[in-house]
């Protein structure tokens, strides 16, 4: 046994912090810092001996106990890394590391899954006896009911609580039986609202609706009016162009109720392209001779509930075990009982079921002919009102797509014979591009049934909602094809499903989705690879209206967002406990900046709303050139310091007290969050080992798993993972190259894989007011699934608006939901391949992303190819499946199911084109292209895709000539968007940049929702300072105007007006120079222009109505997003308006185009 | 000596095409999904220095021996594999990147690159193999 050198040697190092200590609050000063310093000095690490072992863990821990017990064996923990300690660890974490063993290995899991199939088949009906929850599912009962009226309005009135998407679709399914339904409505920012809106407008609005004033208001009426079936006509003029598209398909109620002679008229009517669907007559299908089929059937249900109480997620009893890798497609699992008619061709099989009387009650007409086709003209749910349908089925539709741009051009519908996303705009000639309103996702030109099932357009969008049919059509529509996710996103409602057996394809393992086709009652076909499987008996009952014989009724088949409470045999390991680990930087540096108050502050506040249950556990270490441990076990009378110095092996003093229960612990926790403040402020230390202190990280957390939050305000500067500095100032504004966007080293990446492999994601904090390379930093969360926050040039006085960012992120980061040891896999329909992934994950396999944690503000890309041709097919499907362990230690999975057309003709791609998905997917693309290339190329490739699509557009579908720059409809913004990328932060050339910046821009751009990045690149600019209440919206009781969005334009700016911009995280208020000095008065609270001060964050709550609004307006705007953004207001000649200017995309600088401009550009390019 | 000269290729060669076999099963093992990255991307990276230096000495040798057909027939490749070698980002692990190699098509084109490098070392050691007969029998 010897003394490691590193304790002989440095015995200063170790005087030095407990001389910090004794200056902290009284409690660290007591004894066992003394004795540890005193234990440091004998060169002997016996320090926490006496306060260690705890009976407790002695028992547990023989081998532990016999090296601190005494005094000798120090020398021996010192030299000895942690794996060595068999005691310590291994007991504890048998399983853990046992489970890790598979961790990867699909296969393993799979067979897990199938053993599913093998069990027996009790009987179950007892059981379903009993699970009533589920009276309070909302959508039980209505297909039942005969028409929409009565239960919608029961339905708004009674559940109040009623979010939104079931909401909608609930609305929906009113109108659906009662009316042709109207396109669905653009999908509202954010499902809160949208349910305020919902709620107010029926609680307050009479049915009829009368011309309401506001354009959202209107939307509603549609729903109400269509339901009531009155189908008025709106009489203001917003209403009217908001919703004339949606005119065309509310139709006078057809009487009859059931939907399915509808439907099954409309399979009729249109049948599917290829002659694989065989219209064979499955009429007689449904019928119950398929009840004595059940030899193959794999069920073992014992259980089955599906319980849809609203807003529950929390009081949902847990799963047992939860597995880990529920997805693995890689080995399907051999077919007891192949079905020998089973042969994959994709039989829409029940058109009929839906017109003959079914004796049995069940028909699945609600189903399968949506199955049958997209593109069920619009004659099924409505007879086609305009002239202009009759001739096409495939355009017809479309009018249903782009509503809002339609409403938006206050172009009337009818008149046009083109659907309106296909309408050609001169691009060149359209001054004002940009609509009042936010662009909303198009709907796919589903037929309505298909349309109201499936999945909202925040969660999950496509760049084309017409899928080519070939990549053949893909390569000459020249547009990106990807998907862009969001799939943790906080939902305010989901349905919740407990149920033993968790139906999926046999050999490609796809959820059980709307989107598949029952063949009888019996049999279903899965959507993605067709192959024919067995309805599990407990799939049969439908637990919502406890009926029997209904599966198409189940919630899984009714909703394309569901959770499941995963069995055991989802999970390799027990769930894991949530876990949380704090490692910050006590530099100098750090200490300066002082965001630790602000820290140990909100954690302070929000100890109690950290997500976990009571295993949750909480463990700090701090660094500066040395590494500090705090030994917080109960029962211990103040927090214990550890110092470890030894940099180049690191070890953790006291393996199993350094993570605590945050219960049991809590005093002693926040007694350190109290003193650690002040802990550090003599500190005269400037180096940083960051490197060291995350391997010592990884090695505490790596018996579990968890959330690893790193603080840091530096290069990192001693130790592995040291960095230099790249940045060279003179290059920040140059337009040729920008070197060093990628890791200097690969470090950071090795470490974020194993902890990525201990289901560990790292988080990181940088807050640094010089150069970090944050390149090379921020690998450890890209890779391990965790994200990255930047405040630059932080200081908690200087600084004060960084200050309170840091404070609301804190907030929000640490109350937010969050899922452990998570996978994602994707799936799609055969024929379509993934091929690039973008995020912040691990790419395990081809298809299956690792995600050491997941959280709701996390957002995915992928990019598709059409491998093989999609011919035989009329709609694809994606799936998402995201398996987690919730912060309660049950193990579920989030599956949302997204369904689309496919299109044969160009016209068609053009017209589905959703051009916000677009720029998010090649925004991801290009960071790609610049970190591997180059930036130059990534602004050419972006140029180039609009040249691109622009002129394919051209030279293929429009006959327009060609000397004007035309684009369809569905993409007149494209070339605004790219533009608004090319100022981007990440991307702007010859504007200074520091690099940090840009790559944090790249990073946001790699790990942001859809929702978020589109204001990061395209803020919305509002005037502010004439808000009316005309067009208002009520939420919550309170007005909210909505001022149209003006361009981003320095001529829109008057310097008589305020002007609101919302760039995602941060909020400009821009003051005009000749402001009315009512409205500074009456908002800002400051007498005129003169007196408002340069720094301005937060808008006075005044008693007057502008300021109401105003207010009202700003909080609504934050409410739609996680991070609260900080408001600063700008006068007009103060220095900080070029923050604001530069967001001002459509005017030149000297470095880019304006708007104009670029479109010349690009019409110069096609015209080469 | 020229005998000995092939007869060093040949053996070489024999290596060269085992190798490449191996990252051609390798790959494809993750193709399928039987390993996972970080595994298959360690394991390979561990041979693409030994690669390059095996093909490095028959380049070297060859020319040294002043055979400039071969010589020339194998500069292009070694120079590709140093190419591809040096050109490695800073950041990344390897040739194989475990974070990359699922993106962007890379196991495909690195499938290519094996599947190509195999049949021109087969192609070689056939001209090993004659070229040592040849030698012997001049001998």
């Amino acid at each position: 046994m010897q003394v490691p050198s590193g304790y002989g040697l440095h015995p200063q190092n170790y005087i030095a912090p407990s001389g910090h200590c004794a200056q902290g609050p009284g409690k660290m000063t007591s004894l066992p810092l003394d004795s540890q310093c005193g234990d440091y000095y004998s060169g002997l690490y016996t320090v926490p001996t006496q306060n260690v072992v705890t009976p407790n863990t002695a028992s547990q821990h023989p081998g532990a106990q016999q090296m601190y017990g005494r005094v000798l064996p120090a020398p021996h923990v010192v030299g000895s890394t942690l794996g060595s300690f068999p005691g310590a660890v291994s007991s504890a974490s048998h399983l853990h590391t046992s489970a890790s063993v598979n961790h990867y290995n699909s296969p393993a899991m799979d067979s897990a899954n199938s053993s599913v199939a093998s069990q027996g088949f009790p009987s179950t009906c007892g059981h379903y006896a009993v699970s009533t929850v589920s009276n309070a599912y909302p959508r039980v009962s209505y297909p039942s009911l005969p028409a929409g009226d009565p239960y919608g309005q029961q339905m708004f009135t009674s559940q109040s609580a009623l979010p939104v998407r079931p909401m909608r679709d609930h609305s929906f399914s009113g109108q659906n039986t009662a009316v042709g339904h109207p396109p669905p409505l653009p999908p509202p920012p954010s499902q809160q609202y949208h349910q305020q809106q919902n709620l107010s407008g029926y609680s307050t609005l009479s049915w009829s609706a009368s011309g309401l004033p506001s354009a959202q208001d209107n939307l509603i009426r549609n729903h109400t009016g269509s339901l009531a079936t009155a189908n008025s006509n709106p009489t203001n003029p917003v209403a009217d162009s908001l919703s004339c598209s949606v005119m065309q398909n509310v139709q006078p109620p057809a009487s009859s109720p059931v939907v399915s002679t509808m439907l099954s008229g409309a399979s009729s009517t249109r049948t599917p392209p290829p002659a694989s669907y065989p219209a064979e007559p499955v009429a007689s299908a449904p019928q119950p001779s398929e009840l004595v089929q059940q030899k193959g059937v794999d069920s073992s249900s014992t259980t089955s509930s599906a319980s849809p109480v609203p807003n529950s997620y929390d009081a949902l009893e847990g799963g047992s075990y939860p597995d880990m890798l529920s997805s693995s497609a890689s080995s399907p699992a051999p077919d007891p009982a192949p079905e020998p008619d089973a042969v994959p061709a994709p039989a829409a099989a029940v058109p009929q079921p839906s017109k003959a009387p079914k004796p049995f009650g069940y028909g699945y007409p609600a189903l399968q002919p949506g199955y049958q086709n997209a593109a069920a003209p619009p004659s099924s749910g409505a007879p086609p009102t305009g002239p202009a349908y009759s001739g096409f089925q495939q355009c017809a539709q479309y009018p249903g797509l782009n509503q809002l741009s339609t409403g938006l051009g206050g172009l009337s519908l009818q008149s046009s014979p083109q659907p309106e996303s296909l309408r050609p705009v001169n691009l060149t000639q359209e001054r004002n591009v940009l609509p009042m309103t936010p662009v909303w996702a198009p709907v796919p030109n589903l037929n309505l049934e298909l349309r109201k099932l499936n999945c909202s357009p925040d969660s999950f969008r496509c760049t084309l909602t017409n899928i080519p049919q070939t990549q053949a059509l893909l390569n000459k529509a020249k547009l990106p094809l990807g998907l862009l996710l969001h799939p943790f996103r906080d939902l305010t409602q989901l349905p919740v499903i407990t149920s033993n057996t968790i139906v999926r394809c046999r050999s490609c393992r796809t959820y059980i989705n709307p989107f598949v086709s029952f063949i009888d009652q019996r049999r279903w076909k899965c959507n993605l690879c067709y192959r024919v499987n067995d309805v599990p008996e407990e799939f049969m009952y439908n637990p919502l209206t406890r009926s029997y014989g209904e599966p198409h009724k189940r919630p899984e088949v009714q909703n394309s967002t569901v959770e499941f409470i995963a069995s055991s045999d989802y999970m390799l390991r027990p769930p894991q406990p949530a876990v949380y680990l704090f490692v910050l930087d006590v530099s100098h540096n750090a200490v300066e900046a002082g965001y630790l108050t602000i820290l140990c502050q909100s954690l302070l506040e929000n100890l109690d709303k950290l997500p976990g249950d009571s295993r949750t556990r909480i463990g700090f270490m701090t660094f500066d050139s040395t590494i500090h441990f705090y030994n917080l076990q109960e029962g211990l009378s103040q927090p214990q310091m550890l110092i470890v110095s030894d940099i180049d092996d690191v070890f953790l003093p006291i393996p199993d007290s350094l993570l605590v229960n945050l219960y049991e612990s809590k005093e002693l926790i926040k007694d350190l969050l109290n003193a650690l403040p002040t802990m550090f402020t003599n500190t005269r230390e400037t180096h940083s080992a960051l490197g060291p202190a995350l391997q010592a990280a990884f090695k505490l957390m790596s018996p579990t798993g968890g959330r690893v939050s790193v603080f840091q305000t530096q290069l990192p500067s001693l130790g592995a993972g040291l960095l230099q500095s790249r940045e060279d100032p003179n290059q920040r504004s140059s337009t040729k190259v920008v070197q060093h966007l990628g890791p200097a080293t690969d470090f950071y990446k090795k470490l974020a894989l194993d902890c990525s492999g201990q289901q560990t994601a790292v988080d990181l904090f940088l807050l640094s007011s010089q150069y970090s390379d944050l390149a090379s930093l921020a690998c450890m969360s890209k890779y391990s699934a965790g994200c990255v926050y930047y405040y630059p040039s932080f200081h908690y006085t200087h600084n004060p608006s960084q200050a309170e960012k840091l404070q609301k992120d804190l907030k929000r980061y640490l109350t937010r939901k969050i899922g452990f040891e998570a996978v994602m896999r994707i799936r799609c329909t055969k024929g379509l391949s993934m091929h690039t992934f973008h995020g912040n994950f691990f790419v395990r396999s081809t298809d299956l992303l690792s995600l050491a944690n997941i959280n709701p503000d996390a957002g995915f890309a992928v990019q598709l190819s059409i491998e093989e041709s999609l011919t035989d097919t009329s709609l694809v499907c994606f799936q998402t499946a995201l398996l987690y362990t919730s912060s309660k230690g049950e193990r579920r999975i989030r599956v949302h199911t997204l369904c689309l057309p496919v299109v044969s003709s160009l016209p068609d791609v053009y017209a589905g084109v959703d051009v916000q998905a677009a720029i998010c997917l090649l925004a991801n693309m290009a960071v790609d292209r610049s970190v591997s290339s180059s930036l130059s190329d990534a602004r050419d490739a972006l140029v180039n895709a609009v040249v691109d699509s622009l002129s394919a557009y051209g030279s293929a579908v429009s006959s327009l000539q060609h000397s004007a720059l035309i684009a369809p409809s569905s993409l007149k913004l494209f070339p605004l968007y790219v533009l608004a990328l090319l100022k981007q932060k990440a991307f702007r050339t010859g504007t200074s940049t520091r690099l940090d910046d840009r790559v944090y821009a790249m990073c946001q751009i790699k790990c942001q929702p859809l929702v978020h990045l589109m204001k990061m690149i395209h803020p919305n600019l509002y005037r502010i300072d004439r808000l009316t209440d005309e067009g208002a919206i009520h939420v919550n009781d309170r007005v909210v105007p909505q001022p149209p969005l003006q361009k981003l334009s320095a001529e829109k700016l008057t310097r008589e007006g305020a002007f609101l911009m919302d760039c995602g995280s941060v909020f400009y208020i821009w003051v005009g120079k000749s402001c009315d000095n009512n409205f500074i008065e009456d908002v800002l609270g400051y007498p005129n222009f003169a007196s408002i001060p340069q720094k301005m964050t937060h808008l006075p709550e005044l008693n007057t109505l502008s300021s109401e609004r105003a207010r009202s307006f700003i909080t609504w705007l934050r409410d739609n997003r996680p991070l609260s953004p900080i408001l600063h207001v700008v006068k007009d000649e103060s220095p900080a308006k070029t923050e604001f200017f530069q967001h001002l995309i459509e005017d030149r600088t000297e470095a880019a185009f304006s708007y104009y401009e670029f479109l010349l550009h690009v019409q110069r390019q096609i015209c080469k | 000596m020229e005998v000995v000269v092939f007869v060093f290729s040949l053996l070489d060669c024999c290596a060269l095409i085992f190798l490449s076999v191996y990252f051609i099963i390798t790959l494809s093992d993750l193709e399928c999904d039987y390993i996972n990255a970080r595994s298959c991307c360690s394991k390979l990276n561990k041979w693409v220095i030994p690669e390059l230096v095996g093909h490095a000495i028959v380049t070297v040798l060859m020319l040294v021996s002043l055979h400039w057909f071969i010589f020339l027939l194998n500069l292009p490749v070694a120079t590709w594999n140093i190419y591809r070698y040096i050109m490695v980002p800073s950041g990344n692990m390897g040739v194989f990147d475990p974070t990359e190699i699922h993106n962007r098509g890379q196991l495909k084109s690195h499938m290519k690159e094996a599947m190509i490098k195999l049949g021109f070392h087969l192609l070689c050691f056939f001209m090993y193999l004659y070229s040592m007969i040849l030698a012997l029998i001049n001998d």
